[in-house]
């Protein structure tokens, strides 16, 4: 692997609820530990389900590696990797309170920042965006100042859908700050997962994530968020590939019928996509060989959309199987090194802030 | 290019349309405010029948939230799949360069023109029917014009009155 390489999805994990204490203030940390909160766990990502950590990267009672050490070890030296991006998964979305949300999302950040940015040169991160669209904007605020975060990160499913004109407070933060906006797969529970109601089973709950992405997708390209905000970029993480050419193929299809709805839309939605939308490859929806992946990358209609992620500790791929199988050098180097690059406004100054 | 008679001008009010055949094609002839559009009543998606299609305005934005309503009754919706169809050029609206529908130039002609027409006399075996309100001339106006089997309308043509053509 290139040194230039840049995986895109990293999941550092929180030992406990006690190690955010000292990135809260007073407040929190009393009333956290007065109400005996010791751990948040969103049901998105179940802590012993097999695809949640990958057998071999558990620690000895199974835990989720959660140190630079393992991250080190197990990703960035193994894989001589040039950059990472640390997307953490804790669920500050999930209370109800903005203040407890923005609270939550405020000590996950510093957390990043202190124990995990400060300790590799190599590694960036998203901020991560609390259930509220003020505290998010001040959040975004807080921290664009320290170009090591790349992007704000939020979930497929949340309260309303991403496009709608309340969030473009979000948007114009964004924009100006040249930050792309990043979807991470996920819900914070206040709607069923599916648009008829809520599933029986994970099996279910885990394939309707490609809704909530199409879902989103599609909101933020009819409410006209590209045409407001021309500079923002958006990056599905854990959203899979395949489905977007027979989405995209539905809503170009529909759109040409139903045009005047959307006037502001001056090409179809698919052009939108292609100019703003990247999308992680793991983990990837369709069988990992050559035959499969070369009609991907033609229905796809263009090499520039996928960045290359571990999505570490996940398990998607046995050993050091980083990259799926059948794409050419040419294909890898823009997967892993162009596509990012020309994702990420602060990858590319390179320097730290 | 062969000139067909659509039909007397008060036949098609502002607003209205009226299907035609002329040269094995079907034609809708639209009236906007007084000027006369011909479309070939075919849309190029999927062949469906433009003369069945509703008339709608163009609506336009610059930026979300704002709509720019204009050119009421200038656009047919296709009745299949809702392409709209600018009357004027047969242009698409979302792809006009490539998805467009054929128009044909239409315009208004006086009776008294197209009766005297000496191609047409010629196409009238010199007869001038026009003059005469029982005859019924073809809707073909021209000598190089071939009477086929498509020809489906025939009418009176009164020098008096003003009629829309359509070359084909
Ligand atoms: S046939 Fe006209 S839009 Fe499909």
């Amino acid at each position: 692997m290139t040194e230039a390489a840049i995986d895109c999805d990293l999941h550092p994990g929180l030992p406990s609820m006690a190690s955010l204490f000292p990135y809260m203030d007073q407040h929190w940390r009393t009333s956290l530990k007065e109400r005996g909160v010791s751990q948040l766990e969103s049901a998105s990502w179940p802590p012993a389900a097999p695809s949640t950590v990958r057998a071999d990267w558990r620690g000895p009672k199974g835990e989720a590696p959660c140190t630079l050490a393992t991250l080190q070890a197990q990703v960035l030296d193994r894989w001589n990797v040039g950059t990472g991006i640390l997307n953490p998964l804790f669920p500050a979305q999930l209370p109800f309170s903005r203040d407890l949300s923005a609270a939550f999302a405020r000590a996950v950040n510093d957390w990043i920042r202190a124990e995990w940015l400060d300790g590799d040169k190599r590694l960036r991160a998203s901020i991560l965006l609390p259930n509220a669209i003020e505290e998010s904007v001040a959040e975004i605020e807080r921290l664009a100042p320290d170009h090591r975060f790349v992007q704000a990160m939020t979930l497929c499913m949340g309260e309303i859908p991403l496009g709608r004109r309340e969030w473009w407070p979000v948007y114009e933060a964004l924009s100006r700050h040249d930050i792309p906006l990043a979807i991470h797969a996920g819900s914070n529970w206040r709607h069923p997962v599916t648009s008829v109601g809520w599933p029986s089973y994970y099996l279910e709950e885990y394939t309707a994530n490609s809704m909530g992405f199409q879902a989103s997708l599609a909101s933020l390209i009819t409410e006209g968020v590209f045409v407001k905000f021309p500079k923002l970029k958006v990056v599905l993480l854990e959203s899979g590939v395949s489905w977007l050419p027979s989405f995209l193929w539905r809503l170009v299809k529909s759109w040409k019928g139903v045009r005047f709805e959307v006037p502001w839309l001056d090409r179809p939605p698919s052009e939108y996509v292609r100019d703003h939308v990247r999308l992680s490859i793991r983990p990837l929806d369709v069988p990992e060989e050559a035959a499969t992946m070369a009609r991907l990358m033609d229905h796809l209609g263009s090499d520039e959309l996928l960045l290359w992620s571990s999505d570490w500790p996940h398990a998607h791929f046995e050993g050091d199987a980083t990259v799926p199988q059948g794409l050419d050098q040419a294909l890898l180097k823009k997967i892993m090194v162009d596509n990012p690059l020309a994702t990420y406004a602060r990858l590319r100054e390179g320097a730290l802030a | 290019m062969a000139r067909h008679i659509v039909g007397a001008v008060d036949e098609i009010p502002p607003g209205g349309r009226k299907l035609v055949e002329a040269d094995g094609k079907k034609i809708v002839v639209f009236n906007l405010g007084g000027e006369f559009f011909a479309l070939l009543d075919r849309c190029p998606h999927q062949g469906s029948a433009l003369s069945g299609g509703i008339l709608c305005g163009l609506v336009q934005s610059n930026e979300p939230g704002k709509y720019h309503f204009s050119r009421a009754g200038e656009m047919v919706r296709c009745p299949w799949h809702n392409w709209e169809f600018d009357i004027r050029t047969g242009k698409s609206w979302f792809d006009p360069r490539r998805t467009k529908v054929r128009a044909f130039p239409a315009h208004v002609e006086p009776g008294a023109a197209l009766a005297s027409d000496p191609q047409r006399a010629k196409a009238q075996s010199g007869e001038s029917a026009a003059q005469k309100d029982s005859a019924t001339p073809s809707m073909h106006m021209d000598g190089v014009a071939v009477e086929g089997p498509y020809q489906a309308e025939t009418f009176s043509v009164k020098v008096e009155a003003e009629y829309v053509v359509v070359e084909v």
